[in-house]
């Protein structure tokens, strides 16, 4: 049993300490949100934040998530509904192809933008590596920078 | 094409499915005594025509039978039924029939399977008719109402107006009456000259895209059923070896294990409350294998076996042939010879394959991403062995195909798992090491190209021989032709939508068939990647040994080919080939022809330290004959270079001890934004014809970089990927 703080809420998880956040965010917790992809940290279809930070909740132990503030692609919007800037650049420049990707490299890029707000080119070659088969990529570089100037 | 409701069922109300998840519909079927029959969607609302149900607030829900897995199929075919009804685009909204429903009106919405770049090319008349009959039952409707000819009456934006008076009503107030019409006679049903079109040809957002942003998006992987249960297995790692034994004491006592479960020939897998359990179960589980023969091969043992397909003594299909190459190419004044070779590679899809099925004795329902719901369909009547009207497939959103999820194994394993497990829904999803390490590959094979000059340095013979694997030989047998698989010459074929883009003298195109272990697959793209990369690097081999310029070299076999080459004289216009470019920075160029498009391609490179590339700019034109959403096609024509040079980069799956060696991202690399190319599209329809947009510039990705590799370094590389070249992105 676990205690963890997703999206604001307090939530108790009834898991090992050693399971991955992802399926204890996904299969405890219900928030299919957050995909898996690769379970090794490669692909970065799982991307959450952990204390406002990016990371890949498939390399991440539930234990090692107790006592911080998570949040995944279902609290990315305010309390009220209203879409976060990148989730409304995404579609505005209608980024998403088959989209299963999408919602782990808009957690990568909202936290691009809260740490750098008008990144540059190369800040997104260093910062965003998630894969993306469709190959989005060339609608993903123009969102953020649509979504850095909104 | 077309096909009307045939409401050939029962005189009672009834639905068939629930969708408990997912983007199933449910039909009712509404016949009043003495009155005529009305086909309801679910909510009650009423069917037009099978293509369309419109609600009373005017929502008008367009049905789409193809599958949506990112290549914008839904919204085009969306715009294309929406153009010819003349509804507000803003009212639209989609759903999937089940294949279970379409069985049971007679196949009422046509195929549904969604591979080729065929999803629009093939349907685009009989959608477009279901919008244009449903129109006309609307407007007739209105004017029976108003008792005026329908002549005086006209349709746009979802409303109906009788010209004359100035009268108006919308579609949803007339819906009940137009669907207890009969629709028109076919003959009177005339589509637009797309000249007209308002909707399609537009670059409208896609329909899709807002739940993608939000995480609600439903994808098979996504499904929750109530008192569901989690699947995860193993198959035998070695092609064709055989599951001998399992030992499921050790595990049956680890946390949330329900069962373990024998799936097949070749595969146990675990059954837990969470798929985490399953899975770490699974790893724990002590399996024996009787891996076969297969096990003694490797990548080494296939090569040596395809390099003797090379040797013209070996027997070989004839893809294409005219004159005579052979004596051509021995009377030559001067001859070029290369071998060229492409390897295994995996599809890799986002979303790792799964199905979730939920089986009784009277009813077996599946949940899953399929590019072919017929397919997965006939599937679950197989392996539950249950008769088409005690199943059904749900079909979800995919998280990508790429040609993976046309194929059935994963439906087969889920149906198999709850078969043994009666009213229990079971998901199945495999790992990323599973989805590795047993795809259906793009197909191996290996490439001698010959050509011949005379004195005058004019080529007077190409001899094209491919050596290796045919898909259709596995997948899909009864297409070939007698023996012979044709699409093993895509891109290479005299005439159709595979036609080759030049005129020689003499030539003969021929395969020798061989057929490893590993299972192949089609993969987007399928046989024009290696084929173009095989002819295109070779024509610009032969330029460059004779002295000539590529582009021109290509123009003076491309006259009988003139749409072949207006997209090659577009790319070249663009990339601006009659000048030279930037310092450091070298072009390839190339054209080839798939799925009924035309396409050509220009890359800008420059290398450092000779093995580290940077694509600073890729020009691609295509002429799909129509165009239903520029925006789309440009997103399809960049994605489709991001894959093809993954693949031209990264792609390589390699078999040692008859296996696949490469298990994930860490072995198996795609692309990333910092490598992505900037992809300048050049949409150059010139009507008449429908090609497909999916696939057809995949294959100009690869030798457009190989060509400006050479222009750069003097280097020619023949073999895929690059990474084993020791060359990298920059």
């Amino acid at each position: 049993m676990a205690n963890l703080t997703i999206n604001g809420k307090s939530i108790n998880v009834d898991v090992e300490d050693d399971t991955p956040l992802l399926w204890a965010i996904r299969e405890n917790v219900g928030l299919t949100g957050t995909k898996y992809g690769c379970g090794i940290a490669q692909c970065g279809a799982c991307t959450i934040h952990i204390d406002g930070i990016a990371m890949r909740s498939c390399g991440i132990s539930v234990s090692e998530a107790v006592g911080k503030q998570i949040t995944t692609i279902e609290g990315l919007a305010t309390s009220d509904g209203a879409l976060h800037k990148v989730q409304q650049a995404w579609i505005k420049n209608d980024v998403p192809q088959c989209g299963y990707c999408q919602t782990g490299m808009i957690m990568a890029v909202a936290a691009l933008l809260k740490e750098k707000p008008k990144p540059t080119d190369k800040d997104i070659d260093e910062t965003i590596t998630n894969i993306c088969r469709c190959g989005t990529f060339q609608q993903v570089r123009e969102a953020i920078h649509a979504a850095a100037n909104a | 094409m077309n096909k009307h409701i045939t409401p050939a069922l029962s005189r009672r109300a009834f639905v068939i499915g629930t969708a408990a998840a997912g983007a199933g519909l449910a039909v009712g079927l509404d016949i009043p005594f003495g009155g005529p029959t009305v086909v309801r969607a679910a909510d009650g609302s009423p069917e037009v025509n099978v293509w369309v149900v419109i609600r009373p607030d005017d929502t008008v829900v367009i049905r789409i039978a193809r599958s949506e897995m990112g290549q914008g199929t839904l919204t085009g075919l969306a715009q294309l039924v929406a153009e010819e009804l003349e509804c507000d685009w803003s009212k639209v909204t989609t759903e999937y029939p089940t294949p279970g429903q379409s069985v049971a009106r007679k196949r009422a919405w046509g195929d549904f399977s969604t591979g080729g770049s065929r999803g629009i090319r093939t349907s685009q008349d009989y959608v477009r008719k279901g919008g244009a009959t449903a129109r006309m039952m609307l407007v007739q409707a209105a004017a029976n109402e108003w008792k005026v000819p329908i002549s005086e009456c006209t349709a746009a934006n979802s409303t109906i107006t009788h010209t004359p008076s100035g009268k108006t009503t919308t579609y949803g107030k007339v819906v009940e009456a137009a669907a207890r019409l009969s629709p028109p006679a076919d003959a009177d049903v005339k589509l637009k000259d797309p000249k007209d079109w308002k909707i399609a040809g537009k670059s409208v957002l896609r329909l899709d895209t807002a739940d993608k942003t939000t995480g609600k998006m439903i994808y098979g992987i996504d499904v929750k059923l109530p008192g569901m249960l989690n699947a995860a297995l193993k198959e035998c790692p070695v092609f064709g070896g055989k599951l001998k034994s399992y030992d499921e004491a050790k595990v049956m006592g680890m946390k949330g294990v329900k069962k373990v479960v024998r799936v097949n020939d070749s595969t146990v897998a675990v059954v837990a409350d969470t798929w985490w359990h399953a899975k770490t179960a699974l790893d724990a589980l002590p399996i024996v294998w009787d891996e076969g023969e297969n096990a003694k091969v490797s990548s080494e043992s296939i090569a040596k076996w395809l390099a003797e397909g090379l040797d013209n003594s070996q027997p070989a299909f004839i893809g294409n042939q005219n004159g005579d190459a052979k004596a051509a190419i021995a009377g030559a004044a001067k001859k070029l010879e290369a071998v060229y070779n492409y390897p295994y590679q995996n599809h890799a899809a986002m979303e790792p394959l799964n199905a979730t099925a939920l089986y009784t004795p009277d009813k077996c329902e599946v949940w899953t991403g399929t590019q072919n719901g017929e397919a997965a369909f006939a599937a679950v009547m197989e392996t539950s062995g249950l008769p088409a009207d005690k199943c059904e497939v749900h079909k979800l959103i995919l998280g990508g195909g790429f040609g993976r999820r046309g194929m059935t194994d994963y439906v087969r394993q889920a149906v198999s798992i709850a078969k043994q497990m009666p009213g229990t829904p079971i998901k199945l999803l495999w790992s990323r090491e599973d989805d590795m390490q047993h795809g259906t590959y793009h197909p191996v094979t290996q490439c001698k190209l010959t050509g011949a000059f005379d004195k005058d340095n004019n080529l007077t013979a190409l001899h094209v021989r491919i050596s290796g694997q045919s898909i259709l030989f596995t997948v899909r047998p009864a297409a070939l032709v007698n023996g012979m698989d044709t699409a093993a010459f895509q891109g290479l074929a005299p005439t159709g939508d595979w036609a080759i883009g030049y005129s020689f003298p003499n030539l003969l195109v021929e395969h020798s068939m061989r057929n490893p272990h590993v299972p192949p697959g089609f993969w987007r793209g399928v046989n024009v990647n290696q084929n173009a990369i095989y002819l295109e690097c070779f024509i610009d081999e032969l330029a460059h040994s004779v002295g000539q310029d590529p582009v021109e070299f290509r123009r003076k076999l491309m006259s009988k080919h003139p749409k072949h080459l207006a997209v090659l004289n577009a790319v070249a216009e663009k990339v601006g080939w009659d000048k030279p470019p930037p310092k450091g920075v070298y072009r390839g160029i190339c054209q080839h022809m798939g799925y009924g498009s035309y396409v050509a391609g220009a890359a800008e490179i420059s290398v450092t330290d000779s093995n580290k590339i940077k694509v600073h700019r890729i020009i691609a034109s295509t002429d799909p004959g129509h165009v239903v959403n520029p925006a789309q096609i440009e997103r399809q024509i960049a994605g489709s270079f991001v894959y093809g040079l993954s693949a031209l980069f990264y792609g390589n799956c390699t078999v040692k001890d008859g296996r696949i060696e490469q298990s994930n991202f860490d072995t198996y690399n795609s692309m990333r934004i910092a490598e992505m190319p900037k992809v300048e599209s050049v949409i150059v329809p010139s009507g008449g014809f429908w090609g497909g947009v999916g696939e057809p510039t995949i294959c100009v990705a690869a030798p457009a970089v190989l060509n400006a590799y050479f222009a750069a370094t003097g280097k020619r590389i023949r073999s895929v990927p690059l990474k084993d070249q020791d060359i990298s992105f920059a």
